[in-house]
């Protein structure tokens, strides 16, 4: 067989040098085929062991949760339950939708549902995130249609969770193969279903016509989607401008300007992003960021909004808050730092370091550039970075070991829409949180478990308020994405970077 | 022979086996492959999860010796980040690469031996100049850009051959261009650097002498000596074409063993890096090997060595 190959690669060459032309491109729209790129492997499609947003994205398209969440409008809508409520503080009661069948032909029942939840929140099956299933005590059938879920403590994100987060398997299915089978054929009751898949490299998905009526995905107006996996973008590019690629994300805003002309490129604001974490209270270590007027001096001398114009472009802006604008309960009204390199001069010289200071700071899954200019801004008022780039994995685990008095990063947020999955984790008095600020602390958790959404606003308002004051962190910027999209598709980026094929059509 | 041949497997199954130990430990001390594993979201809980799930919080000589253990009796595990056997994900990307690899390093062959021998017979004469422009742009031009470029000129704008991916033989044919046109310049330098030695040497001009074919001389009498130094380059060419090229797999999204091992190391998936470097060490080996006894068979006062 390699003979053969290598004989027909020897003639293939000679027809390249005579000019005889290969297979026409195929065009998607032309077979109704959305051919879409990620840079990056999707990992096994078994979303509770999924921790990347390219494997996130294709799971999404496959399974349903209990609830779906319209980002356009804010509201959470029934997917496979039809209604649901508090039956107490800690109950949840769901009446499931009938009718609904799966990909492998098997009918939709409480079953699936207790299966499914009360199996993956068993910390033995490995889930990828605690955070999604430790709220769950366990799952209860009341009849055929109709489930409750106990919650192990009170959860403010507990339906943001439900609400797509959360899949649900086919009970029969799953008991049988397991996570290896499922990650090897997935099956859901999603709007597509996968047809073929080498992992990492290439799924192809078609149209589930028996997808349930009164879906809040909706029937899909495209037929077949064909995802590759292309590490390196220029060659995305290159597939783009030759008509063979319908859809590629994460374009960087001087390559998106340059093959705007060319192609269509669509910018959207998402969730992400960028800070720096100043430690205060590094396990006994005393890092000059233990100063709060060191800390100010820091907000002071980064000149931010040139920053963002540089590097971040389209949508982005600088943030005050600890947190993301679009997320609820992130306070805008907090104290702000203006560019003012003389007032951190000031500010560091009553800290008594008038001969400037040293301090290490390690980023990860930051360019490099905007890295040199916030330690350049800050070497302009005497605070010496020495800068180091490492994986996210070997920084945050620094970060974590209190050996970093600054760590320049981004957080997504899990692609929510709510503060809680954001400044809990910082500010909540976990590993991640270096500043064990008590009164933070305890605003936090009241907000964490509480149901009443003005009181929750409050709480985290006065913990915002407090971390700007003190300014523990640099908040920097939020995020945009660039998408290269072919002139005939029509696709809407949402902020929780997750796209939604199943809303896209031909023009 | 035998025994020379009994003595290279010995070392070759201890070389395999010492750079597995190695890069199981290297490993670790490039960063807590549970943190890895549990993403950038991953909480610190998360992350105490994984390490007791996959038994990362064992003492890592127990680790090596338990993955060992499995691989000699042909199981290579999971992979951490498919969740599918460690045997057919490598299984999918193997015959990539070593059908990209066979193929560009013929290709090398073919086009820098004979060009090496054209150049040595009039040393900086047209041709030889000729061939060392090319072998200057070989060594000068990035396989990175060369391969973007081929891509712009014959994907895009002729749309002669596929831009990426190999569901199509016809996707092969830049990839292994540009990943046999890497090669070139040191084996054609090589072979004319050792024709032109070899040709200057007095059992030529006494071939030449005794009236023997010009042909004869140059192929059987010279190349079979000039060779020698070749054989062993060539092993290592072949060696480093086998073992995937990160770059070229990258821009033409092929899917071979090259990126594979890169992707995993990054993602810390240990049992996907750990196969792919027994593999590789076992290709290198056996290649190595294989030069030796060519060149041992082409001549002889190597055997007793």
């Amino acid at each position: 067989m390699i003979r053969f190959r290598i004989a027909a690669l020897a003639g293939a060459i000679a027809f390249a040098s005579l000019g005889l032309s290969a297979p026409p491109a195929q065009a998607g729209k032309a077979d109704d085929t959305l051919n879409a790129a990620f840079a990056l492997e999707p990992e096994a499609l078994d979303t509770y062991k999924i921790a990347g947003r390219e494997g996130l994205i294709l799971a999404r398209h496959i399974y349903d949760g209990l609830l779906y969440k319209d980002l356009d409008s804010g509201e959470i809508k029934p997917a496979l339950a039809k209604a649901w409520r508090f039956v107490d503080p800690t109950t949840m009661e769901f009446d499931l939708r009938e009718g609904v069948v799966f990909h492998n032909g098997a009918k939709f029942t409480a079953d699936d549902v207790v299966y499914t939840l009360n199996t993956v929140l068993d910390p033995n099956y490995g889930t990828r995130f605690r955070i999604a299933v430790d709220w769950i005590e366990k799952v209860e059938k009341v009849s055929d249609f109709q489930v409750r879920i106990k919650m192990a403590k009170p959860f403010a994100g507990a339906v943001e969770m439900l609400a797509d987060a959360l899949p649900i398997y086919p009970a029969a299915y799953f008991k049988e193969v397991g996570s290896a089978g499922m990650a090897a054929k997935p099956v859901g009751t999603g709007p597509y279903k996968l047809t073929e898949m080498t992992p990492g490299i290439r799924y192809a998905f078609e149209r589930f016509d028996g997808h349930y009526a009164g879906s809040p995905k909706g029937k899909p107006a495209i037929g077949k989607i064909v995802v590759r996996t292309i590490p390196e973008l220029n060659t995305q590019f290159a597939e783009l401008l030759a008509g063979k690629l319908d859809w590629s994300w994460r374009i960087p805003p001087d390559q998106a300007a340059r093959l705007a002309s060319r192609i269509q490129i669509v910018n959207g604001p998402i969730m992400r992003i960028a800070y720096v974490g100043l430690a205060v209270n590094a396990k006994g270590k005393d890092y000059p960021t233990k100063n709060l007027l060191v800390r100010r001096a820091i907000n002071h001398a980064v000149n931010r909004e040139a920053i963002v114009k540089a590097f971040a472009g389209g949508a982005s802006q600088v943030l005050n808050a600890a947190c993301n604008p679009k997320q609820f309960g992130c306070a805008q009204d907090v104290a702000t730092y203006a560019y003012d390199p003389a007032k951190a001069k000031a500010l560091l010289t009553e800290a008594g370091f008038a001969n400037g200071v040293d301090i290490e700071m390690v980023f990860a899954a930051m360019p490099r550039p905007v890295a040199e200019a916030v330690a350049s801004d800050l070497a302009k008022v005497g605070i010496r970075v020495t800068l180091n780039e490492q994986q996210y994995a070997a920084g945050v685990q620094k970060w974590r070991a209190g050996e970093l008095p600054a760590f320049f990063t981004n957080w997504g947020s899990y692609g929510t829409g709510d503060v809680a999955f954001i400044i809990s984790n910082f500010f909540g008095g976990g590993a991640d949180d270096l500043v064990q600020d008590k009164e933070v602390i305890d605003l936090v958790t009241v907000a964490d478990t509480a149901q009443d959404r003005t009181l929750r606003q409050e709480n985290y308002a006065k913990a915002l308020k407090k971390i700007a004051d003190q300014a523990y962190w640099l908040p920097m910027y939020d995020f945009n994405i660039n998408y290269g999209l072919s002139s005939s598709l029509v696709f809407k980026p949402h902020p929780d970077e997750f796209a939604r094929w199943w809303l896209s059509s031909w023009k | 022979m035998l025994p020379f041949l009994a003595r290279r497997l010995i070392v070759a199954v201890l070389v395999a086996l010492a750079v597995s130990a190695v890069a199981f430990g290297l490993m670790f001390v490039s960063g807590d492959p549970a943190v890895v594993l549990a993403g950038q979201a991953g909480r610190a809980q998360d992350v105490e999860l994984i390490r007791q799930a996959y038994g990362l919080d064992r003492p890592i000589v127990i680790q090596f010796f338990s993955w060992l253990g499995k691989a000699l009796r042909g199981d290579f595990g999971t992979s951490l980040y498919f969740n599918l056997p460690v045997a057919s994900i490598v299984g999918e990307r193997l015959p990539v690469t070593l059908l990209l690899g066979s193929a560009a390093f013929l290709l090398a062959m073919i086009v820098s031996v004979p060009l090496g021998i054209v150049a040595s017979l009039k040393p900086g004469g047209a041709l030889d100049r000729a061939a060392l422009l090319l072998a200057v742009l070989g060594q000068a031009i990035p396989s990175f850009w060369l391969g973007l470029i081929l891509i712009v000129v014959f994907g895009v704008w002729y749309g002669l051959v596929p831009i990426s991916g190999t569901e199509t033989w016809q996707g092969y044919i830049l990839p292994v261009i540009v990943l046999s046109y890497y090669a070139m310049p040191a084996l054609m330098r090589l072979t004319r650097a050792g024709m032109i030695d070899v040709l200057g040497a007095d059992y030529i001009r006494t071939a030449r002498a005794k009236g023997l074919a010009r042909l004869r001389i140059l192929l059987v009498h010279a190349l079979r000596n000039a060779v020698l130094p070749l054989v062993s380059l060539a092993a290592v060419q072949f060696g480093m074409m086998l073992s995937g090229s990160i770059v070229i797999e990258s821009v033409f999204a092929i899917n071979g063993l090259g990126r594979l091992a890169w992707e995993s190391l990054l993602r810390s998936d240990l049992p996907v890096v750990q196969a792919i470097i027994l593999i590789l060490s076992l290709i290198y080996v056996t290649l190595t090997t294989v030069a030796d006894l060519i060149n041992a068979w082409l001549d002889p006062r190597l055997r007793s060595a």
